[in-house]
């Protein structure tokens, strides 16, 4: 294509109708260099990433990066793929925060991911041998001094005065540029010596930290109890990698269980940490068979099903009360009204929640001192009342918003209908039952079901106001009676003592095929009802 | 029935005693017993908030003080931290929302690519599940990429909006594209024609055509991420990066300490912007643009 004029001389500068370019290649426009800087700095950040993750060996993240960046690339500094330059940035945020999350729960639903099977079967070897760790009869204790290099504690210590340091990754090494004093070092170059107070502070990883002596981890490690002296510690079991076992100092044999991520000894005793493995459905399994976890999962499933439908009900049956009675031009001040009825709307959810769970605290709340007059009933820590609460603070949250929908509603439906209806000598309540009823359900369907998916994931409403509670005695987890799945599911994941991701990920697939029923039944439902109309 | 003649001869038809006590006059009634239980935990919330270090029992007495010292107290505690937090992230989620999910609304509405239906159609079906359903492995994700960048690990608030951005086209992206597509496609013809390019055309044109709903959409976004508190909660690890919604947890359920009358000043002053942003946002909401919206 060309637009240059022919009439005109050749060596012309063409001034009149310069060929079109797209941003990409045009390096007259200032938003090109716009897009050069931005690009620069997306290529610094993926570089920086890729060369961060090699360094760490994660190599998902790495090859994720390598292909994001080059598609970056691609995309923006071709003249093609005009598309792809606006969708490519809310497709990254989609793919890794939205896609690859929801894959992930799928694939860790089948695993025991969690605590004490939290890395690979190195990792956990390694981490077995060292916590089963004894003092090496017959060697040295030295004086130690505990530093900061780089973020990570590293032992630094002097033998036959050779300074030496070492960290979690990195074996004792020589360092002579470092300062020694009365046998102990005082200064390194590039780290810093961590005082008492600092120490304190770091106790944990001060006193996990194990600095291999050489390359070899059968030479034994470096610890410290004190921070003060170190000794060298070897393993007191012995891992035999042909066998696959650990041997302990009595003769007891732990064999590897590629099952259950275990070294587990014919007496059944095993060694901790385990490993990763693919359980299969034993997390889905084990919510419906675990004697101590199917009853109140049971409970919770069945209660999380009521909360929701009863929520949508309330709100929506004095929502749509309150709009057919306002929907009145004899009453005079109906603005006001509105504005005042949508407040409880308009206030920050959370804070609702955490308001109410002052107004009906038991011993000094609002409720039992003054409106019923020093009464002392439990309405968050009895079962029934926590779930009457629960359901009464929604409606108070809830109503509003279905106050406005149906009153929108009810204003869209033609006053011609309810005239016919008057002619045909129907009464009020046939009138709301047989005419505007029917035509408003057509219009909120979707907005109930909606309603209904928001409920059932209300993590914030129960977490804030009951925390779940009143807990069930003698359930493995910290779950209570106006627990929903999605807060169960954060209890599993974070609050009981052992985080079991991978039971926690088999409960969201179930939230998944729950919520992506009921959008599809949705879906149906409002067709269907709008062939009726 | 007595019915009164007007002066320009018709009938007075407003209803008088009995009648309209029965079919208007208790509406007005009712509606003041309506307005009683919307307003109280709002007037117990002020109350409390004015009640120099009131305990739980301490506000029952509503408004028996007025004192600002809580309100000026705020200031020497995380609060306005989490304030700032709360709007930093909040801003930024909402921004890059609009931008995010306007460009993409764009390129569905005026390019025509391969993928194009079927992208579409993912987006619809993506839509129906909140992000939140996976916070499970969004922590996990967290833990990893918090090695690779340090400054993306957890405790991060920039982390929390690269999460909070995650869920921008899901939701956003079909609200948009129904407004792009009401833009005629003229339009676009005639600027190519004068040589605009495609950008040109989509921050030139388009965007300011459709500012209306770039608005809704961020403030939308803005008050779903100043409201948000699960992922805010397993994201965020220390005090001084809570946003509101988390540090407001803490105050709100920390029954020994309890700083009551505090988390009451706290909570009045979070709740007004958000107040003011949904009484101006009413019309959207009545209007159906908030399909399903129900806040949290």
């Amino acid at each position: 294509m060309s637009t240059e004029p022919t009439t005109q001389p050749p060596r012309l500068e063409q001034t009149t109708q310069p060929p079109r370019l797209s941003h990409a290649r045009d390096i007259s426009r200032p938003g090109f260099y716009v897009k050069l800087v931005l690009m620069m700095l997306v290529n610094a950040f993926g570089v920086y990433g890729i060369m961060a993750s090699y360094g760490l060996e994660e190599w998902g993240v790495l090859a994720f990066l390598v292909v994001a960046l080059i598609v970056a690339d691609y995309v923006y500094f071709s003249k093609r793929a005009l598309a792809g330059k606006y969708l490519y940035p809310g497709l990254l945020f989609l793919v890794v925060f939205q896609i690859y999350v929801m894959v992930t729960t799928a694939v860790v639903s089948f695993t025991n991911y969690g605590d004490g099977h939290n890395d690979d079967k190195e990792a956990a070897v390694t981490q077995i041998q060292r916590t089963s760790d004894r003092r090496v009869d017959g060697t040295p204790t030295y004086p130690v001094t505990v530093l900061d290099r780089g973020g990570d504690v590293a032992f630094a210590i002097v033998d036959d005065g050779t300074p030496l340091v070492g960290d979690a990754d990195e074996p004792l090494t020589e360092v002579p540029d470092a300062t020694v004093t009365d046998g102990r070092v005082t200064e390194v170059p590039g780290a810093d010596v961590l005082d008492f107070a600092q120490i304190q502070e770091r106790q944990d990883e001060v006193l996990s930290l194990r600095v291999d002596v050489t390359d070899n981890p059968d030479d034994g490690w470096l610890r410290t109890d004190n921070a003060s002296t170190a000794y060298i510690a070897k393993s007191l079991l012995v891992y035999d990698e042909a066998a696959d076992t650990f041997t302990d100092p009595e003769g007891k044999v732990y064999l590897a269980d590629p099952d259950q991520g275990l070294f587990v000894a014919e007496d059944g005793s095993s060694l901790l940490p385990g490993w990763r493995v693919t359980v299969g459905f034993e997390n889905y399994t084990v919510m419906f068979t675990d004697s101590r976890l199917a009853g109140p999962f049971a409970s919770i499933l069945t209660w999380t099903f009521a909360f929701s439908i009863l929520s949508v009900l309330t709100t929506f049956a004095l929502g749509l009360f309150l709009a057919v009675v306002f929907n009145d031009a004899r009453v005079k001040g109906r603005r006001i009204y509105r504005a005042l009825f949508i407040l409880p709307y308009a206030f920050p959810g959370f804070l609702a929640a955490l308001v109410w769970r002052g107004l009906l605290n038991e011993d000094f709340g609002y409720i039992n001192e003054v409106l019923l007059g020093g009464a002392s009933i439990p309405w968050l820590a009895d079962g029934n009342l926590a779930k009457l609460s629960v359901l009464g603070v929604n409606l108070w949250l809830g109503f509003p918003y279905m106050f406005l929908v149906a009153t929108g509603a009810l204003q869209a439906i033609p006053d011609e209908l309810t005239e016919a209806a008057v002619m045909d000598g129907a009464g009020p309540v046939r009138r709301f039952w047989r005419i505007t009823l029917p035509l408003l359900l057509v219009a909120v369907a979707p907005l109930l079901i909606a309603s209904f998916a928001f409920n059932f994931n209300n993590f914030s409403l129960i977490y804030m106001l009951t925390g779940g509670g009143p807990n069930y005695p003698g359930a493995p987890l910290p779950i209570g009676e106006t627990d929903i799945l999605i807060s169960m599911i954060y209890a599993v994941a974070f609050e009981s003592g052992i985080r079991r991701y991978g039971l926690a990920s088999a409960m969201s697939i179930i939230i998944f095929v729950v919520v992506g029923l009921v959008s599809w039944l949705g879906f149906r439902q409002t067709r269907k009802l709008e062939e009726v109309m | 029935m007595a019915r009164k003649t007007l002066a320009n001869g018709e009938n007075d038809t407003r209803l008088r005693g009995a009648r309209w006590w029965k079919e208007v006059g208790w509406k007005h009634v009712f509606a003041i017993l309506v307005i009683i239980y919307c307003l109280f935990p709002l007037l117990y919330v002020i109350s409390a908030s004015l009640n120099p270090g009131g305990t739980l029992t301490g506000s029952n007495d509503l408004f028996s003080t007025f004192s600002g010292a809580n309100y000026a107290n705020l200031l020497d505690t995380d609060y306005p931290t989490w304030a700032l937090n709360s709007f930093i992230v909040s801003s930024a989620t909402a921004v890059g929302t609009v931008v995010m999910a306007a460009a993409a609304a764009y390129a569905f509405s005026r390019f025509r690519f391969k993928g194009r239906r079927g992208g579409l159609t993912t987006l619809l079906i993506i839509q129906m599940f909140p992000q939140m359903l996976a916070f499970v492995a969004i922590f996990l994700l967290v833990l990893t990429l918090g090695e690779v960048f340090p400054f993306l690990g957890v405790g991060s608030n920039l982390q929390l909006i690269a999460i909070y951005l995650g869920g921008a086209l899901g939701s956003n992206t079909f609200l948009m594209y129904g407004f792009f597509n009401t833009v005629p496609d003229s339009i676009d013809e005639a600027a190519r024609i004068d040589g605009a390019t495609h950008a040109q055309i989509f921050w030139g044109i388009i965007m300011r055509l459709v500012t209306p709903i770039l608005a809704v959409v961020g403030l939308l976004s803005f008050v779903a991420s100043y409201g948000e508190f699960i992922l805010a909660r397993i994201v965020l690890s220390r005090p001084e990066n809570y946003t509101l919604a988390v540090g407001m947890y803490v105050w709100g359920t920390d029954e020994r300490n309890a700083p009551w009358s505090l988390f009451a000043a706290g909570a009045v002053v979070a709740a007004i912007p958000i107040i003011a942003l949904f009484l101006y946002l009413q019309k959207y909401i009545v209007g159906g643009l908030l399909a399903g919206g129900v806040k949290g």
